[in-house]
């Protein structure tokens, strides 16, 4: 009756070029023994551009530059310089941030809603936050005259390719070291369009080197010689793998990993914000996140009641092309992620749950997966255990708040949690009781600068972001 | 209407004899989070519609108008031109729609009664000592059934806040009964004047006693104390009128009031009526904008679509 | 051809977000200019200026504080010529914008700092955070006129409080063109509100005033004057900042002294159970 015309934002903001090369000390060049590949648009399959693909030498001259930086420029300059710089960087995002959320959204699949309204000012505000730490390290509470640790390896992911550079590079920058940081190969334009920021900031030659690639030139990075400190977000196999190589070395590491998060409604709870809790949980970008709310924990005697209104809701998610500012889900970023969300998903309904998505008509090209729950769903499932990474919920029900703790901490991760009850005494008995880095109560997936991000268990170690994001990268 | 709302219906129509039971039931109403609500509704204000949703959304709009004139310097004269420009609110372009209701105080109704007869537009008076509801429940009756007399189809009561905030739930309910049993046949609307009731958690209460003792229409606001309708308040009432449909079978109406000036504000709450409880309530019989100046921005709008070209408000008359 | 005739500017009070005359209609001259000689009751009105923009500013969130600190940086940075002219040295100039580049940071950061969990001995979860005092009377130092101004001004406000500042009596030209600065930086009107003329007038009236929540008397050189200001300030219990030393050095970094000495601890309880 109230049909939505279509509401493209223009893509015209933004120049891609055909091809890109390496970002090392200061300027692009093409690799010496790598190789090259294309990025494409999941939404339409379409090439974007051809990223070159950093060989075991371009990480050499990468590494080697970043040395040189930290150790005749970034190292002795003073903090508020350092600052100066971060805070041009932050400027000049905020003044770009339509290109870079329209490029994001393009490489990425998420839909420009979220790029424009989340993923853009988080960046510009964490470069903010960091910048204002680089001239009062003494004050972080890490003793009278903390210190870099010297050139970071930074490996990234491709949920929020901008955010979670920014995650990486505005902490250590701050801090005094000088980085080399691998986008991910499914999501390298924005860290490249990043680099001519830096460019513009007139940051000097070799603070920041970004060097595009696949798993290889991962591997390569992070087993360096001449890294001081590896940081990586991604999967829990990859973590563990990264911990391994490096042990034995000097080396110090923060890993964010995975999550299967619990989100867990109780009876009297804001029912109504609560669904909206749970369907942000779970379908905020595609559900490519790793703090997902992604299994539901509802108490039994509101049960039918909450699944009622979270399918009623979900049926107003409207999926479909990212550049669409009413697109609530986009695409899932590539053909391999679309494998495992469907595999799992398949395996959900072959071990006995029942599958639920609203009626959607998905595009014909690109990589699409319709909003999906799982109901009736045990701890043995798979689909209760495994990190899905998609736009799929698995719904179990709890009776006492004991039970909600012991099903919530039964998984070896322990990124996240979410509670919904209007009982802040309650609120405060689970979180004391909860396996998770970040609790959120009452809301879900926020995000700040300022706040702490991080897991326990074997969704990794180390803080980003807040006063405790700097210890990663500080020599203490 | 299935067994179990039927069952549940009389259930709730019981509520209203003991004032245990109405405070029992609308405090073990679910909360409302107001961070999550306020939320909510700003995302919704994000969606953006353009081209053909628009024009549609213009149209839509204007019959769900609630031509408004509330003031102690009205005159037959000017409620007589407002009811002709509800009427034919654009005389250049026969193609745009009448408005829903002209809605005026009860000394005006004769007077836009005469104007009004056989246009389909609907005559709301307010009425109950419009706007504190200060006076005696038989001079408020006796308003009601004075503007009804004198031809009004919807009337606009005001509940007795004091009342409602001190916790005298049933001395509310029984207002708005003996106020829907005065209407007569005409619509009830049931202004809760949410600017007065200072949380969600109220206005959640306050819709449901109103729909609980017959009101066929809540409204947020009179317009005359400093907050009138806003999108969290509406949203929390649109949730209120679909979980009682839900429950009794029985669909309620929603009229926001005051405050809502512009196309763009009115097409970010026709996107959350859409989609919060649907197109069941996307008709001027179940939603309403209480406004004055409203109507004239969307004009000016309808006719930018239509013609290309940003008019201006000396184009349109004043009301 | 003739030479131009200069159009000069006539330097005002800035309160509430506007440059007003003195209501009385005084002025005094500075470096060839007029300058208002503000009253008692420009002082007042300055307070209720102040006093109306506390919710507002302490309501805001510290990211915006600190990006509009910030931006009054940029807007320093970019009339760095015009505080040439009046005689600030250029490196002043510098330290200045620095500063407020400086004390932007802390607006998101201070609460880390300052603040935290409390470990107590039961089923509580106890938190403490830093809250912003108030109206804050501020005594400038009569100088380094800029620079000794946003050392003063800026620890105040980046937290949250707004002030009332007595800029220095014999160089106020810096103060009434900082007002400037503050004007086009986003800062909500009343937040800072300056006035010029004789602190004689002015910090007795300001550390007298029931309304007025801390009072910083860095600028008081007349040792009298200073306790007869603490001992009014006394009355409602005003926060008082002693005034600096004579051979305070302003160019070195200023710690966190004048940012927590204008703020109120706020602990919190809450009982932690099913």
């Amino acid at each position: 009756m109230f049909e939505y015309a279509p509401a493209p934002e223009s893509r015209s903001v933004v120049d891609l070029k055909p091809s890109y090369g390496l970002f090392i000390d200061g300027t692009f060049v093409d690799p010496t023994d790598g190789d090259s590949f294309k990025s494409i648009n999941p939404a339409s399959e379409e090439v974007l551009a051809e990223v070159a693909e950093a060989g075991p030498q371009d990480v050499e001259r990468a590494v080697r530059a970043a040395r040189k930086a930290y150790d005749k420029v970034w190292g002795p300059m003073s903090g508020r310089d350092r600052a100066k710089y971060l805070y041009r960087i932050a400027r000049l995002i905020q003044e770009r941030s339509r290109e870079l959320a329209v490029l994001e959204s393009l490489d990425n699949g998420k839909p420009i809603r979220e790029s424009r309204d989340v993923d853009l000012p988080l960046v510009a505000a964490h470069f903010f936050y960091y910048a204002g730490w680089a001239d009062k390290l003494e004050h972080s509470g890490f003793g009278a005259n903390p210190r870099p640790i010297g050139v970071a390896a930074q490996v990234i992911p491709w949920n929020f390719p901008l955010l979670m550079l920014a995650w990486k590079i505005a902490p250590a920058l701050a801090a005094g070291n000088t980085v080399v940081l691998k986008p991910a190969e499914t999501t390298p334009l924005t860290a490249l369009l990043f680099a001519e920021i830096c460019q513009q900031a007139e940051l000097p030659a070799g603070v920041v080197n970004i060097l595009t690639g696949a798993g290889d030139t991962g591997r390569a990075l992070v087993e360096h010689q001449g890294v001081d400190k590896v940081a990586f977000t991604g999967s829990t196999d990859v973590g563990r793998a990264i911990a391994r190589s490096i042990a034995g070395t000097r080396k110090k590491l923060t890993l964010e990993l995975g999550g299967k998060a619990a989100n867990i409604v109780f009876d009297d709870a804001p029912i109504d914000q609560a669904v909206e809790g749970i369907v942000n949980g779970i379908f905020f970008n595609q559900g490519h996140v790793c703090c997902a709310g992604s299994r539901l924990l509802v108490q039994e005697n509101v049960a039918d009641r909450v699944l009622e209104s979270l399918k009623r809701r979900m049926a107003q998610l409207r999926v479909g092309d990212p550049l669409d500012k009413n697109t609530d889900v986009g695409a899932i970023n590539s053909a391999a992620q679309l494998e495992r969300i469907r595999e799992l998903s398949d395996a959900g309904s072959a071990e006995g749950a029942e599958r639920w998505s609203p009626p959607c008509d998905l595009p014909d090209r690109g990589f699409w997966f319709a909003p999906t729950i799982f109901t009736g769903v045990t701890q043995a499932h798979r689909i209760a255990r495994e990190e899905i990474f998609g736009p799929v919920l698995s719904v179990l029900t709890f009776r006492t708040p004991a039970e909600a703790v012991e099903k919530a901490n039964n998984t070896p991760y322990g990124l996240s949690a979410g509670i919904w009850t209007d009982k802040g005494s309650r609120i405060l008995w689970m979180a004391d009781r909860l396996r998770a880095g970040v609790v959120w109560a009452n809301t879900f997936n926020k995000f700040d600068p300022t706040s702490p991000f991080g897991g326990y268990k074997e969704s990794g170690y180390g803080r980003e972001g807040g006063r405790h994001g700097l210890e990663g990268y500080l020599n203490v | 209407m299935t067994a179990t709302t039927t069952s549940a219906r009389s259930e709730l129509s019981e509520l209203g004899r003991s004032e245990t039971a109405l405070r029992t039931f609308l405090h073990g109403l679910p909360g409302v989070d107001q961070v999550g609500a306020e939320q909510r509704a700003a995302q919704l204000g994000t969606r953006s519609i353009k081209t053909t949703a628009k024009a549609q959304a213009i149209d839509l709009a204007i019959r769900m108008v609630d031509l408004t004139t509330l003031e102690g310097a009205d005159t037959p004269g000017k409620v007589r031109a407002l009811a002709a420009k509800a009427i034919r609110p654009d005389p250049a372009d026969p193609s745009c729609p009448h408005v829903g209701a002209v809605c005026v105080y009860p000394a005006m109704v004769p007077y836009v009664a005469e104007v009004l007869r056989g246009s389909g537009v609907h005559l709301a008076s307010v009425a109950t000592a419009f706007p504190s509801g200060q006076a005696p429940l038989e001079i408020k009756l006796a308003d009601t059934r004075a503007a009804v007399a004198a031809g009004a189809d919807e009337i606009d009561m005001v509940i007795n806040r004091g009342a409602f905030l001190s916790g005298r739930y049933k001395e509310v309910y029984d207002e708005i009964v003996a106020t829907k049993e005065a209407s007569g046949d005409a619509h009830l609307k049931v202004i809760l004047e949410t600017g007065e009731l200072a949380t969600y958690d109220n206005v959640r209460r306050a819709s449901w006693l109103a729909m609980l003792a017959g009101g066929d229409f809540i409204k947020t606001s009179t317009g005359k104390v400093p907050i009138a309708a806003t999108m969290p308040v509406s949203l929390v009432m649109l949730e209120a009128v679909r979980d009682f449909r839900e429950a009794t079978g029985r669909q309620v109406g929603v009229k926001p009031a005051g405050g809502i000036k512009t196309t763009k504000d009115a097409i970010k709450y026709l996107v959350m009526v859409n989609e919060t409880v649907g197109p069941d309530w996307l008709d001027p019989d179940w939603f309403r904008f209480g406004a004055s100046s409203l109507l004239n921005d969307l004009l000016m709008q309808r006719t930018k679509l239509t013609t290309g070209t940003y008019s201006g408000p000396d184009y349109f008359t004043l009301d | 051809m003739s030479e131009r005739v200069a159009v000069r500017k006539t330097y005002k009070l800035f309160i509430g977000g506007k440059f007003p005359r003195s209501e009385s209609g005084r002025s005094y001259l500075v470096q060839s200019s007029n300058v208002s000689l503000a009253s008692r009751k420009d002082a007042r009105d300055a307070v209720v200026a102040a006093r109306a923009a506390v919710k507002g500013w302490a309501g805001a969130t510290a990211y915006n504080r600190g990006q509009i600190l910030y931006r009054a940086a940029e807007m320093l940075e970019g009339r760095r010529e015009q505080f040439v002219a009046l005689g600030i040295p250029g490196d002043e100039v510098d330290a200045a914008v620095d500063r407020w580049v400086w004390y932007a940071g802390w607006a998101d950061k201070l609460a880390q700092v300052y603040g935290g969990a409390n470990p107590v001995a039961g089923p509580y979860f106890n938190i403490s955070a830093p809250e912003p005092t108030g109206v804050v009377a501020v005594v400038a130092p009569e100088r380094p006129a800029l620079l000794g101004l946003v050392s003063v001004i800026a620890p105040a406000i980046v937290t949250g409080n707004t002030v009332v500042v007595a800029a220095s009596p014999s160089e106020p030209l810096a103060a009434v063109t900082l007002a400037e600065v503050l004007a086009t930086s986003d800062l909500p009107g009343g937040v800072v509100n300056i006035l010029t003329g004789a602190i004689t007038e002015t910090a007795p009236t300001l550390a007298a005033h029931m309304d007025v929540n801390a009072i910083d008397l860095t600028g008081v050189t007349d040792a009298a004057l200073a306790t007869d200001l603490e001992v009014k300030a006394a009355e409602n219990l005003k926060r008082v900042l002693r005034p600096a030393p004579a051979d305070h050095d302003w160019s070195v970094d200023p710690g966190l002294d004048r940012m927590t000495a204008l703020l109120e601890t706020k602990t919190v309880w809450h009982p932690k159970g099913v």
